[in-house]
């Protein structure tokens, strides 16, 4: 019977990835001096299935990597070897190596023989060269008797309880010569009244004669009960002393033809792109498949009062019972397929525990990270869209953030900064906090850097967070020296222009000499939003829902005009520009005057403006369809949906409209100068 | 048919298991780790127990002493998956009442003609 195995190799490959991922963390965790023994176990079964796996798919070198690897651990988990720094970063090196191989055989590249080859001599180093030759089997060579063979066989009294069967031994002995010959001793048997059924009194005598036998077939066959038998091996051809055919068995735990096995991998062509694939709990697919039939009931409940000839207005009230049952189960389905999506945010996560770990020696600085909410779930596609950020903040935290530690000791901090990083729900938001107890942003030098780049004016008054939003203008970097880690020529904006994209805002906080605070918020989701529609002339605009904070009708004495036709709503304690929608997008609106509209309150990224709108139409979550995919990205947009009654509207990307309003702004104060030139 | 629980935490070695011994048409319940398989061994009956030695949770060499202290399970072969390399883990699993092993890495062949045997 022959199976093909490379159906299993896609299981192989993602459990063993993740094993790595596992050996990663715990190593890590070792090295920071937390020694439990849980945990090496733990690194030793994902380097223990690693290289099972490995050898029963046919990825030799795989396996002979990982034996040594799982060698040292071993000793480690049974305390003969010390955990020092030394071997976990020699193991850290040694995950990268294994990650390198299976990527190359998956992709069917080449493997990089030679870091394989100098991981494997750092493992032996280590190792001390007395293990090297374990891993081979070991080849034994045998005689195979003329005539035969005589075994003598006494297993011990309790020799079924290990669940071995005496009859299944005689049974495998009977398979191998030509003939056999079985006499059974039952000398030692007791009288029936004394018999304990479940113990073994008998033993044999057994005669194998002609075939090709060999004394290792017949130990083999006893292999499982050595321990618990007499066995007595003798040549019947004793007296002739006939040793001369030699037969080495070798190939017995081999795989077949590994040699072979090898070139086809190598012929093989390297496998196409590959299809993204996700895992999903069988849970919620249950749950979808739930929700499936109560639709088809739903459905077929409604579609009778089509077929009904005599509909009449009794009908009514049980058709709308009907589409309001549609309506929920719509819902929850549109819920379930979004919950299918959702994964937790560690798989964003795991990878910083090493990027601290590789940065901090780096720069030669000490950094605790702290990770919590890391079981916080969001879309797919946004997890893997943040990665990037995140990787940018944290490094950047680390490399400009935290001091070094004599600097922080002469601060009166501790020697170890640290980094916290955390992800938590805020009100239908993901809310990601990059945290540091660092030296906090340099004002002075922001500001400085800002003029030198003519982003302000050497008048202009800012308020500390807005000198602090400057980091996230394009063009903006102040480290003095480009380091190989932060600024590489992608700077803040690149993170704040990414993190836009994906309908999230970012925005930083900082004290001098306690640190800084980047929060990321994230919506769960990219595909759908909870959507405020807004009527403006005859068109229907959408808000998000998450930027409003309040809706009011004006009070006209409450709207001062400021410079140019700038206008600001005193709403409280605060002055708020108010942004007219018509004049951003052209359109022309039902009503200019103020008094006569609506005023929605909405902010992004710290900053709020306040939208005039001719009125308000109702919320609604709506399925955002992409302007860049289907016609082109328009500032201000961040996507388009379709109403129920089929035209299309537009949603409004409020952190842009900000943005857009200020641009608008600076370019009227510069014509109102010039007019004032010329005049 | 018999019925046999194969018991290994890493999935690619489980689904290769299960898939060979189904083809040779066993029936075939599976199990991630000594926990589970020990709380599947107890609701239901099986003719042959096929389990990894390094597991999470519960490992195999536990799962066996615990399993041939029940009644049921007092002649039932249970057989290891173990490396070579590992001769102490041989004894220990003897010593906790595994019937045997195979020895790690095997392929499908091998697999059935141990269980073959075992099975008669």
């Amino acid at each position: 019977m022959s199976i093909d195995l490379e159906q299993f190799h896609e299981t192989f490959f993602e459990e063993s990835f993740e094993g790595l991922d596992i050996m990663e963390s715990g190593l890590l965790e070792l090295e920071q001096g937390d020694v439990d023994l849980e945990n090496i176990n733990t690194i030793f079964r994902s380097a223990h299935s690693i290289k099972g796996g490995s050898g029963t798919f046919g990825f030799t070198a795989v396996a002979e990597f990982t034996h040594d690897m799982e060698t040292l651990l071993d000793q480690m988990r049974n305390g003969e070897r010390q955990v020092s720094a030394s071997v976990v970063d020699t193991l850290l090196g040694c995950v990268d190596v294994l990650r390198n191989m299976l990527n190359a055989i998956k992709d069917g590249s080449e493997i990089d023989v030679d870091s394989v080859a100098d991981m494997t001599n750092a493992l032996k180093g280590i190792l001390g060269e007395e293990s090297a030759s374990q891993a081979s089997t070991e080849e034994s060579s045998s005689t195979v008797a003329a005539k035969g063979w005589s075994v003598h066989f006494k297993p011990e009294l309790d020799i079924m309880k290990t669940g071995n069967d005496t009859v299944r031994l005689l049974r495998e002995l009977n398979s191998l010569p030509e003939r056999v010959e079985v006499l059974v001793d039952n000398e030692s048997l007791p009288s029936l009244v004394e018999i304990d059924p479940e113990e073994c009194y008998q033993s044999w005598n057994i005669n194998l004669i002609g075939g090709d036998v060999s004394e290792d077939d017949i130990r083999e066959v006893f292999a499982w009960v050595d321990d618990e038998c007499e066995l007595n091996i003798e040549s019947l051809a004793d007296e002739e002393n006939y040793t001369g055919i030699e037969r080495r068995d070798d190939d017995r735990r081999e795989n077949p033809t590994p040699d072979r096995r090898a070139i086809e991998r190598r012929n093989k062509p390297a496998k196409a792109t590959e299809s993204s694939s996700i895992r999903v709990n069988i849970s919620k697919v249950d749950e979808l498949i739930n929700m499936v039939g109560e639709l088809v009931i739903t459905q077929s409940m409604l579609s009778q009062f089509g077929e009904d000839e005599n509909f009449n207005e009794t009908h009514i009230e049980r058709l709308k019972d009907g589409l309001t049952q549609l309506e929920s189960h719509t819902r929850e389905l549109q819920e379930s397929v979004m919950r299918i999506r959702m994964m937790p945010i560690s798989f964003a996560f795991q990878r910083f525990p090493r990027l601290v770990h590789d940065l901090s020696s780096h720069f030669e600085k000490k950094i605790e990270l702290i990770m919590t909410g890391e079981t916080t779930e969001l879309d797919k596609t946004v997890l893997e869209k943040i990665g990037d950020p995140l990787v940018h903040l944290v490094r950047n935290s680390l490399d400009h953030g935290i001091e070094a530690p004599d600097v922080r000791v002469k601060n009166g901090k501790s020697e170890t900064g640290t980094i916290e990083l955390s992800a938590f729900h805020q009100g239908g938001n993901i809310v990601i906090e990059i945290k540091d107890d660092g030296a906090g942003l340099n004002k002075a030098k922001i500001l400085e850097k800002a003029k030198q780049n003519g982003l302000i004016n050497q008048e202009d008054r800012l308020s500390d967070d807005q000198v602090y939003d400057l980091i996230f203008r394009p063009g903006f970097s102040t480290a003095d020296v480009v380091s190989d880690v932060s600024g590489r020529g992608v700077g803040m904006d690149v993170v704040r222009r990414n993190i836009r994209e994906l309908g999230g805002m970012v925005e930083v906080k900082s004290i001098p000499d306690e640190g800084s605070v980047f929060t990321i918020r994230l919506p769960l989701t990219l595909a759908i939003l909870d959507g405020q529609l807004v009527g403006i002339g005859d068109e229907t605009y959408i808000l998000p829902v998450i930027s409003i904070i309040e809706s009011l009708q004006v009070k006209p004495e409450c709207i001062n005009a400021v410079a140019g036709n700038a206008e600001v709503y005193r709403l409280r304690d605060e002055y708020i520009p108010i942004v007219r929608l018509y004049h951003i997008f052209g359109i022309v609106p039902k009503s200019e005057v103020l008094n006569e509209g609506l005023l929605v309150v909405v902010e992004a990224e710290g900053k709020k403006i306040a939208i005039y709108v001719d009125d308000l139409l109702g919320q609604q979550q709506v399925v955002i369809k992409s302007l860049k995919t289907n016609f082109k990205k328009v500032e201000g947009l961040s996507g388009a949906t379709i109403l129920g009654d089929g035209t299309v509207a537009l949603i409004i990307d409020i952190a842009e409209l900000i943005d857009l309003y200020q641009k608008n702004m600076a370019r009227t104060v510069v014509s109102i100068k010039g007019g004032g030139l010329a005049a | 048919m018999a019925n046999i629980l194969a018991v290994d935490d890493s999935s690619s070695m489980r689904q290769m298991v299960a898939f060979t011994l189904k083809g040779a048409g066993y029936q075939v319940v599976e199990a991630a780790d000594g926990q589970e398989a020990l709380n599947k061994a107890k609701s239901q009956s099986f003719d042959l127990i096929i389990t990894d030695v390094n597991m999470p949770i519960m490992d195999g060499i536990t799962f066996i002493k615990n399993l041939r202290g029940e009644a049921n399970y007092k002649f039932t072969p249970m057989l290891m998956l173990t490396t070579e390399s590992s001769a102490d883990k041989k004894a220990a699993g003897k010593a906790a009442g595994a019937t045997g092993w195979i020895v790690k890495p095997f392929n499908p062949d091998q697999l059935l003609n141990t269980v073959k045997k075992v099975l008669g």
